[in-house]
């Protein structure tokens, strides 16, 4: 079932929105076009996705592409010009303020890129914003609140004031506000952008184990402009462009399948060995096989490429295990050796492109 | 025809004056009794017990330093006399009265001056028409003499401290108004993001975000309010408000350089005093909400 369904969302700043959109769809003017015609500037362009239950939805776009403008749409903080935009088959984008403001407190949070800290707060004061301002009493929210910074592992600093802490420590205060309430969405704005890329990488594994072990697991719609992040955080993926969604698919469909010259210049350099995780190629354990429970296994975000010296000590399969240790599916060497093959290949074809570069802008930016 | 500014507005005073004069009484009466009842409260206790709290307000809201000068300073102002070793010694400028005077009416102006300017100055950060309109008002407020609505203020509240304190407020408000309304709009647009993200409600935003994390640039603007509102002590000692503007405009009006200077001397402390406590304050304020680096 969808958790949030954002249908026909437009967003479109100054001048005469109407017309803007009827230039865009009518009369297929870029954005660029548009903005010199009316003076309005198209952030959204007609966005509709589905982000099921539990599941990671990624948007992906380079800046200006829109991302950041379509997330603030889902909660509202800012106003889609057009469309509808549902949580549980509820249309938020017709609450009143009071139900707008029920739903931020009770059902969605947000994480921020440069985190938006309270300064004036110390760190338990910001975790327990949520909830001080929801009427929840002082005993509880500070129990709560103590609670999710030992989720995010920051036990022990409740009293310490935010400006103290290192970038990766503020982001986890950042992630512990917003899961203080039990949210079951959790809109990720560029979370993890500003940090630096081992306490990024981090970051993004706990995030992932935390969704694991969550029950039941949030939903979590996240924004990014990094490709390598999308596809290791992303159940399924969005990339825009423009203000438009280019394509949605799984890691795998949007690395085999491209839907269009913009979404292939992306991936075409993307070394998938080492972001196509274990997940994509497992598959379920047929009834004539077994893995012992002692042998080795790994996680369903390994990349495929520390799959292959594991797999190359075992003889046969190689189990997946969540963190729980859970068996999720197994991994074969024909399996993980077609995506080396199928990489190879893309190389091949990337050599080629290379070679009429010149003609075509597009891939030589890429 | 010819429209002649002066005389409109000296109409306007008088149609004011006419037609709304209860309200012009309410208001000197509450000024009034605020002024007296603050300056019976200073005068209440002797002069030392006084400067022992002033000494110890000092070190406990800024520092050792301040509290020296504190001591030293105030005490100055008043009369002091002992004998040491049969030896007579006498020292001080008497004014301590007077000082008394000054601060109740400068606590009185700056009460009133945050009071409306707090208030209009986050209504100016919130709405940008009211700002375009405060905008011109406050340089007007600020630039023009302050001995030009002296004049007016006489008229609608007659003499003595209440025009002073008006005349005060005029000139004295501007800075806190402006300060508030900087401070709310330097907010960081990810903190309101953040709060308006998790439910809350818009005075809920004002009084757990913007306000605190406004409060250190509000109180520079209180700090600048104080010394505005104690520079005007002279001028409106010249309309009866009393206070140390007293022996300087008797010092001018009958040449005696001391009397004018020991006055003057003791404004300066006073401001020195004020000045130091109130920034220590803001200090204060500022090193719980200092932005975050990253």
């Amino acid at each position: 079932m969808a958790v949030i369904e954002a249908d026909g969302v437009w967003k479109i700043f100054g001048g005469d929105p109407e017309r803007a959109r009827r230039l865009a769809v009518e009369e297929g003017l870029s954005k660029a076009e548009v903005k010199e015609e009316t003076g309005s500037v198209i952030a959204v362009n007609d966005a509709s996705f589905e982000v099921k239950e539990q599941e990671i939805f990624v948007v992906m776009g380079l800046s200006g592409s829109g991302k950041s403008t379509l997330l603030r749409c889902i909660n509202r903080l800012i106003e889609p010009t057009f469309g509808t935009v549902r949580v549980h088959d509820e249309e938020v984008t017709a609450f009143d303020d009071d139900r707008l403001r029920q739903l931020r407190r009770t059902k969605m949070s947000m994480v921020f890129q440069n985190f938006g800290l309270f300064p004036h707060r110390s760190v338990i004061g910001n975790v327990e914003y949520g909830l001080e301002v929801a009427g929840i009493e002082k005993a509880e929210r500070r129990e709560k609140a103590r609670r999710s910074l030992e989720l995010v592992g920051l036990d022990g600093y409740e009293e310490s004031q935010t400006s103290e802490l290192s970038g990766g420590m503020q982001q986890r205060v950042g992630l512990a506000r917003a899961l203080v309430n039990d949210p079951e969405i959790l809109l990720m704005d560029e979370a993890f952008s500003a940090l630096d890329p081992l306490i990024r990488a981090d970051m993004q594994n706990e995030l992932l184990e935390l969704q694991e072990q969550w029950d039941p697991a949030c939903t979590i719609l996240f924004i990014t402009h990094d490709l390598d992040e999308a596809l290791k955080m992303g159940d399924r993926i969005a990339i825009m462009k423009d203000g438009k969604i280019a394509q949605i698919g799984t890691p795998t469909e949007i690395l085999t399948k491209p839907a269009d010259e913009y979404v292939r210049s992306f991936v075409e350099n993307v070394d998938r060995t080492k972001i196509v995780p274990a997940r994509t190629v497992m598959r379920d354990l047929r009834d004539d096989e077994t893995v012992a429970a002692d042998g080795p296994s790994v996680s369903p975000h390994t990349p495929i490429a520390e799959l292959l010296p594991i797999l190359l000590d075992t003889d046969g399969l190689l189990a997946v295990r969540d963190s729980k240790g859970t068996l999720q599916g197994v991994v074969s060497q024909d399996a993980v050796m077609e995506e080396v093959v199928e990489n190879a290949d893309g190389a091949r074809r990337r050599d080629a492109r290379a070679g009429r570069a010149d003609e075509d802008p597009e891939a030589a930016v890429a | 025809m010819r429209l002649d500014l002066g005389d409109a507005f000296a109409a306007l005073i008088e149609w004011l004056q006419n037609n709304f004069e209860p309200l012009f009484d309410a208001i000197t009466v509450t000024i009034g009794a605020t002024i007296t009842g603050l300056e019976e409260a200073l005068l209440f206790f002797p002069s030392w017990v006084m400067i022992g709290l002033f000494t110890v307000l000092a070190w406990w809201v800024a520092s050792r330093g301040v509290a020296t000068f504190s001591l030293i300073g105030l005490t100055l102002l008043e009369d002091v006399e002992f004998a040491l070793f049969g030896l007579e010694i006498a020292f001080g400028m008497g004014l301590w009265d007077f000082t008394m005077q000054t601060l109740a009416l400068v606590a009185t102006a700056t009460l009133l001056s945050l009071l409306i300017g707090i208030p209009v100055g986050i209504w100016a950060a919130k709405n940008d028409v009211v700002d375009a309109i405060v905008r011109p008002i406050l340089d007007f407020m600020q630039t023009m003499p302050a001995f030009v609505y002296l004049i007016p203020a006489v008229v609608l509240f007659g003499l003595g401290q209440v025009p002073g304190v008006i005349a005060t407020f005029i000139f004295a408000t501007p800075p806190c108004v402006r300060l508030t309304n900087l401070g709310i709009r330097q907010v960081s647009e990810e903190a309101i993001e953040a709060a308006k993200s998790f439910g809350s409600t818009p005075s809920q935003m004002l009084f757990k975000v913007e306000l605190p994390m406004a409060l250190p640039t509000i109180l520079a603007g209180v700090n600048q309010t104080v010394l505005l509102a104690l520079s005007m002590v002279v001028i409106a000692a010249l309309i009866g408000a009393g206070g140390l503007g007293d022996p300087v405009v008797e010092g001018i009006q009958q040449l005696r350089i001391g009397v004018g200077f020991e006055g003057g001397l003791a404004i300066v402390i006073l401001a020195i005093f004020l000045d130091r406590i109130t920034q220590a304050a803001g200090e204060k304020a500022g090193s719980s909400t200092s932005q975050a680096t990253t």
